[in-house]
């Protein structure tokens, strides 16, 4: 079985790295391959280089509370341009908005306070889940 | 209860640690290396008296949403015995994107407050003198703009800029190790940094134009030794550029002001800020040739640690700040934040800021704490750690040196690599239990949901006020006058010449942060961070 692939990146203008580039290190030590775009990336750029990747999820982070609006955007340019990649998204997303997230299709939420293997163990799920459904 | 069993016990950034100390393990010459309080080489604090001649400054960081809410809550904190504001500048604000920019549209006034005119920077501080408040602003690659705002507003208000007191953060090499808010390439934004430096120490004599920070590399993973290096490696950089300018160290130096953050590790934080007041005296002297001894004298404001703080159990994070808080009032801090409980979340809410403005309350007036300078002077264990921290600093700085000095090392993206790397071990630790978190590896309320405290809420109609301020405010300026400024302008930022007094005037005829961000984009280009692996 081929290793899983997975693309991370900030998008928006939060410049708080810390969190995905840890999780970039315990999915690559888990096995996965891992792109990171880094920061600021437009919600073009993310889908752009999924497709480019071939990834098997997206994951996103964002930590300014602009969480709701750029996923928003994000999920409707992935239906707009008829992709089934998942995207899942972690940061400072109070329990009151992580609902509203999955309605509007993310497939996983990861909040302040979620350890590093529930992240780690939660993508490598979801990006399983997509190529075996 | 168990304790977490290691065979060798060491320091949150690794010093192994005795079972006890002695007389002996503090070297030779102890007093020369401490010297008096307020005297070289400032390891007991850069003043005499320290808290018995004057408390620290509790500068509480705020702002939010729009200028006129931020405004109530500068009110607010006033009320309630805040000594001093430290203003939030929004994503856009600090990014160069006035509140229009489609790249800002969901950012307005998120994660503090949008300031896109000078009006905007008069509305911030209306009712607020001056000339009697300090005002420090979290404000890096933009920095230069929001000076030159404050200086109009202050204008406005009938203050000279002599008479005005407060910090600007301007440290743009942080940005670039940790904080991101960078837009320029490193060594045009270094410059315009220095241009703030070299325009303040002629017309600022009361104002800090810089802030040289570590903490927010601490934040970003690094350890109480790399910071301290960090930090120093950074000030050594911007002094080597001042130097080259022609101005004397003697002159500049001592309008220098330094960040440092305060952590969980008590004694540790406190060898590391007595620690850096010594290397850095060195430092002024040896390498800089300070005569006066003002421009060696360490001076700095401590923020706690939000990435100490968990979303479970959040009341525990009051102990936190509380110890955060101790350890910069025993390491000597002149100015200190203290985080609000719910910061792991979100903006604070009213009740945790006004908790955390009373801790530093308790903590000055009901502990004892400020009475005598420098009470850990002596301690075996502290003077030992505070030697070893700045052995180890010393080696980093050392190490940075080699690869050419801070620019270069983040250029070649090295310390961000050191920061990954920690900031993953430590991840790592939290998660196999060997670095304990009460309520999230130890002692877990089994069944607790994360719930977050009573939250701040945004006011979603801010950014739509706010553009339509700033569209308004541009359609009534003098749009030829307002041309020609912004031009002049841009002929200094090609021809080298300081920026700071061209963009004082083109911010009082109306010049948008906007517009003056997508001049220097033009003149310097965008920065984008090289892949760290």
């Amino acid at each position: 079985m081929s290793p899983t692939r997975v693309l991370l990146a900030k998008p928006g203008l939060d410049g708080h790295d810390r969190g995905i580039k840890v999780i970039a290190m315990a999915l690559r030590d888990a096995g996965a391959e891992v792109i990171y775009l880094g920061l600021r990336r437009t919600v073009a750029e993310i889908w752009r280089a999924a497709v480019d990747e071939d990834v098997d999820v997206v994951g996103v982070s964002v930590l300014s509370g602009a969480h709701l609006p750029l996923a928003r955007e994000l999920l409707a340019t992935r239906v707009s341009q008829h992709l089934d990649i998942p995207v899942v998204i972690g940061g400072t997303i109070p329990a009151t908005d992580q609902q509203a997230l999955l309605d509007l299709g993310v497939a996983a939420v990861f909040p302040v306070g979620a350890s590093l293997t529930e992240v780690v163990d939660g993508m490598l799920r979801v990006a399983r889940e997509r190529v075996e459904p | 209860m168990t304790a977490p069993v290691s065979h060798e016990v060491r320091t949150d950034a690794g010093i192994p640690v005795r079972e006890v100390y002695t007389a002996s393990d503090v070297g030779p010459d102890l007093e020369r290396r401490l010297g008096s309080p307020g005297e070289p080489p400032f390891t007991r604090g850069p003043y005499p008296t320290m808290y018995r001649g004057r408390l620290w400054t509790m500068r509480q960081f705020a702002g939010f949403g729009s200028p006129e809410e931020a405004n109530e809550r500068f009110h607010f904190l006033l009320e309630r015995g805040q000594t001093a504001l430290s203003v939030a500048f929004d994503l856009p604000t600090q990014l160069g994107y006035d509140s229009g920019h489609p790249a800002a549209a969901a950012e307005v006034g998120r994660v503090g407050v949008a300031v896109d005119t000078a009006d905007d920077m008069a509305d911030l501080f209306a009712g607020l003198p001056l000339d009697r408040i300090s005002v420090n602003f979290t404000i890096n690659a933009t920095a230069p703009i929001i000076l030159a705002m404050y200086l109009v507003a202050a204008e406005r208000q009938g203050v000279a800029p002599a008479d005005l007191a407060g910090t600007l953060q301007n440290d743009i090499l942080k940005e670039f190790l940790a904080r991101k808010t960078f837009i320029f390439p490193p060594e045009p934004s270094l410059r315009l940094s220095c241009d703030v430096i070299e325009f303040a120490s002629g017309a600022l004599p009361r104002f800090n134009p810089i802030s040289i920070t570590g903490y927010h590399a601490r934040e970003a993973g690094c350890d109480a030794v790399q910071e301290l290096a960090l930090t120093l490696a950074s000030a050594i950089a911007y002094a080597e550029r001042l130097a080259a300018r022609g101005l004397a160290f003697d002159e500049f130096a001592p309008r220098l002001s330094f960040h440092f953050a305060t952590t969980m590790d008590l004694f540790e934080e406190v060898a590391k800020l007595r620690a850096a007041r010594r290397m850095w005296y060195r430092i002024a002297t040896e390498r800089f040739g300070a005569t006066d001894p003002n421009a060696g004298r360490l001076r700095f404001f401590s923020g706690n640690s939000g990435t100490t703080l968990t979303a479970q159990q959040p009341l525990n994070n009051v102990i936190r700040s509380t110890i955060q808080c101790l350890g910069a009032v025993l390491g000597g801090a002149q100015s200190i934040h203290v985080m609000g409980y719910d910061e792991a979340f979100e903006i604070p809410s009213e009740d945790a800021v006004t908790l955390a403005l009373r801790t530093q309350q308790i903590v000055a007036l009901e502990s004892g704490m400020p009475r005598t300078v420098d009470p850990l002077a002596g301690s075996y264990y502290v003077e030992s750690i505070t030697d070893e921290i700045e052995r180890r600093a010393e080696a980093v700085v050392a190490e940075i040196d080699a690869l050419g000095g801070a620019v270069a090392a983040i250029e070649q993206g090295v310390p961000q690599r050191w920061i990954a790397e920690s900031a993953y071990r430590i991840e790592q630790e939290i998660a196999d239990g060997t670095r304990p978190r009460v309520g999230v590896n130890v002692h877990v309320e089994e069944g607790e949901e994360v719930a977050a405290p009573e939250l701040f809420a945004l006011d979603p109609e801010v950014a739509e006020r706010q553009v339509a301020r700033t569209a308004s405010r541009v359609a009534a300026r003098d749009q030829a006058a307002c041309r020609s400024a912004i031009d002049t302008v841009g002929v200094a930022a090609r021809e080298g010449r300081n920026v700071m007094p061209p963009l004082i005037d083109a911010v009082r005829v109306g010049a948008t942060l906007g517009e003056l961000s997508d001049l220097f984009r033009q003149t310097f280009g965008e920065f984008r961070e090289p892949s760290p692996w």
